[in-house]
């Protein structure tokens, strides 16, 4: 996987995960790039009353701060993103963010789906999506839509995954385009910074 | 799936045909509903949800009660009604007579919360809780009073999380799956039908409350219903929105003084 392979040029990656996913974030994304070129967007499945602390745990391992999204918040290329707890996570195409109380999708609020689809709509192709380890199905559909709307689509090697299940629906259902460990995922959003040079 | 398009002509029908006014509501959010009641109404295509829509009133109806959000709990986010209960309400004490206004008010469960914490901090006797909606449908079910049993677990959890101390299910009578609240909580509510999108201000408040409602309107929208909500504040009124909704990117900003970490805010100028 060299950077002719990832030749699109990227505007944002949204990472999805839900059981075993913060423990890869951790890992990749001291990683980071700096600074990154793309939006980072992350979107886990989480418990309503870990309020900001995971924002703040993230953070911690990352040079650059990590934003818990307040609504109608924007868009900036170079900043991370973490969907807030208990709301799904929309992007508009004006590059704001909209936060939504609705009914849950896959058991989950924030739903992997709900965000991929919408980040699918605003950013077509030049989208990238990844899927972490998670015990449910939340995060397919999601990717089949980026890809559908010509971006890339990725997921954990579920060896590498503390929860197989998320990440091998989505091989088995969305044909994804590369199936990563840990550390390929840390050189692809390396890869992924300044396709302009 | 609903292109942007096809969305514009059917907001197009809403309004002329009917009135209501969805044009300013947030698009990501307005697109996912509209194709959430696609799929589960079954229709095969955009243009019979289209037609349908337009020869078909009463389908009308569900569509909008469908369209717009109601998913709601009592003592939502515990920490917030913490704060209500052991700051807010202070404040209001020494007030000869408390005005609230629950903007979007949906189902009612917020609006029986406060009467509660009004009550227990013998404050409801001078209170007046008007609580409105556009959707006539959620407002009857919230005039009646009558909750599902089975979300009185999880109410009652969060009545305790706040800081509640009664016995939670002293306030309403079970029947058959369903609880009716005490009619001396109810005594101080005014229901009525309220557009925030063309309806203009029709009192002044103490607090006004507002949560997860403006996340489904687009910026300008939300402009114009924050300086509503400042015209219907009292000076040194409350205004409190939810959890991840901000005055950081509004004209009112320099208006309101932040008054706790929860959302809200006091009206300054």
């Amino acid at each position: 996987m060299e950077k002719s392979n990832v030749s699109h040029s990227c505007k944002a990656v949204i990472i999805g995960g839900s059981a075993g996913s913060i423990e890869v974030l951790l890992k990749i994304l001291p990683a980071l790039p700096e600074p990154l070129t793309y939006t980072l967007i992350i979107v886990l499945h989480r418990k309503h009353t870990a309020e900001s602390a995971l924002a703040d745990l993230l953070t911690s391992k990352s040079r650059l701060v990590i934003h818990e999204v307040e609504d109608k918040e924007p868009l900036l290329p170079g900043n991370i993103y973490l969907a807030p707890a208990d709301y799904h996570l929309l992007i508009e195409h004006s590059l704001v963010f909209s936060l939504d109380a609705s009914e849950k999708v896959n058991y989950s609020r924030p739903s992997l789906d709900v965000s991929f689809e919408s980040a699918a709509d605003v950013f077509g192709p030049s989208l990238v999506g990844i899927l972490l380890s998670g015990a449910n199905a939340d995060g397919t559909l999601g990717l089949k839509a980026i890809k559908r709307a010509g971006g890339l689509i990725i997921a954990q090697k579920p060896e590498t995954a503390r929860v197989a299940y998320m990440p091998q629906q989505a091989i088995q259902e969305a044909g994804v385009d590369y199936v990563l460990d840990i550390f390929e995922l840390a050189r692809l959003l390396n890869l992924l910074n300044n396709q302009g040079d | 799936m609903i292109e942007e398009h096809d969305l514009d002509l059917l907001l197009n029908d809403l309004f002329e045909l009917y009135g209501y006014d969805f044009t300013n509501y947030a698009r990501a959010s307005l697109k996912r509903r509209v194709q959430r009641l696609c799929s589960l109404d079954k229709f095969p295509s955009f243009a019979e949800l289209r037609y349908r829509l337009r020869s078909d009133e009463t389908y009308l109806k569900h569509f909008v009660e469908e369209l717009t959000v109601n998913v709601t709990e009592m003592f939502r986010d515990p920490g917030f009604y913490r704060v209500l209960r052991q700051e807010v309400i202070d404040n209001l004490r020494a007030k000869p007579f408390i005005r609230i206004w629950h903007a979007g008010c949906s189902t009612g469960e917020e609006v029986y919360s406060m009467a509660i914490l009004l009550k227990e901090a013998n404050l409801l006797h001078k209170s007046l809780l008007y609580a409105t909606d556009l959707n006539p449908t959620v407002l009857e079910k919230a005039r009646k009073g009558f909750f599902s049993l089975s979300e009185m677990k999880l109410n009652s959890e969060n009545y305790i999380a706040s800081g509640g101390v009664q016995d939670f299910s002293s306030y309403y009578t079970a029947h058959y799956g369903q609880v009716k609240f005490d009619e001396s909580l109810s005594e101080k509510m005014i229901f009525s039908t309220h557009n925030l999108v063309s309806d203009s201000s029709f009192n002044e408040f103490d607090l006004i409350l507002c949560r997860n409602v403006l996340i489904y309107f687009d910026k300008s929208l939300q402009e114009r219903v924050l300086r509503l909500f400042y015209d219907s504040l009292a000076q040194l009124g409350f205004l409190a929105l939810g959890t991840r909704e901000t005055l950081r990117f509004s004209g009112v900003e320099p208006k309101f003084k932040q008054f706790s970490q929860e959302k809200i805010w006091r009206k300054v100028t």
